[in-house]
């Protein structure tokens, strides 16, 4: 994912705020990395590019 | 494909895990391609294959497609899309000129649904409205002013109902187009946020 999309990403419990950490980023995008949520305490991660916004009961 | 799709995957999209197009989806797909406009910023919801995704970032000033699917989301991944794993409006904020959802709308019973991810696409509980209705719930604050949103229903969904519950939040309906099919006539509704609700 670009970094602009975090624009539009929120926590999907809460709609707070998301903290970003790229574990991996090409010149293009984030390749893979997690989306923090501090009041939930709660990760979402992104792989393949792609951000997994889904609550911890819908993933599997 | 772009480079992106040569790099080794966490998840091979397997397409018979995804809803394949079928008439609801070039339905939809033509009425939004007469919708869009190449300043709109479009979501789509539940992209499946991309098949409408595909057509409409060709038109549009940008476009993010969502899908609950890993399958779906990495598959149009790879066409250069920007992809999002995510349930409905869950975990996506701000607002866009238009928003593009298929619904799973056909009434299914627990002992219709299918295994795998698969059921996601058609399973729309016992009415055919379960997400119709929590999509509804949560569009307003997500479209912009002159914001639009093309849903695809059937008239096994119960059209006056969908229109019922579009009304009680606050969005006026049009039927766009529709096409009749041997058991289900297919109808695109408009949706827009209602001026009476602004006042």
């Amino acid at each position: 994912m670009k970094r602009d999309l975090m624009e539009i990403l929120a926590c999907p419990l809460c709609k707070g705020d998301l903290t970003l950490e790229v574990f991996e980023e090409d010149e293009r995008e984030i390749i893979t990395g997690k989306l923090f949520c501090q009041a939930c305490n709660e990760t979402y991660p992104i792989e393949d590019g792609i951000p997994n916004m889904l609550p911890p009961d819908l993933r599997d | 494909m772009r480079e992106s799709a040569q790099r080794p995957r966490q998840i091979q999209p397997s397409l018979d895990q995804i809803y394949p197009p079928g008439e609801d989806t070039h339905l939809l797909l033509r009425a939004a391609m007469e919708e869009v406009r190449p300043s709109d910023e479009v979501l789509e919801i539940g992209c499946g294959m991309g098949l409408i995704s595909r057509g409409m970032a060709q038109q549009a000033k940008d476009l993010i497609a969502t899908d609950i699917n890993p399958h779906a989301a990495s598959l149009v991944k790879g066409y250069g899309i920007k992809a999002i794993r995510a349930d409905l409006f869950r975990g996506i904020k701000g607002s866009f000129d238009l928003v593009i959802f298929n619904p799973p709308y056909l009434p299914t019973f627990p002992d219709e649904r299918l295994d795998g991810w698969l059921n996601l696409a058609f399973d729309g509980g016992e009415s055919g409205r379960d997400t119709i209705v929590q999509f509804l719930r949560d569009l307003r604050p997500h479209l912009r002013p002159g914001g639009r949103a093309l849903m695809l229903i059937s008239s096994l969904t119960g059209v006056e109902k969908v229109i019922e519950e579009a009304s009680g939040q606050g969005l006026a309906s049009q039927e766009l187009t529709s096409e009749s099919h041997f058991f289900e006539k297919l109808i695109v509704l408009r949706l827009t946020v209602s001026k009476s609700i602004d006042c």
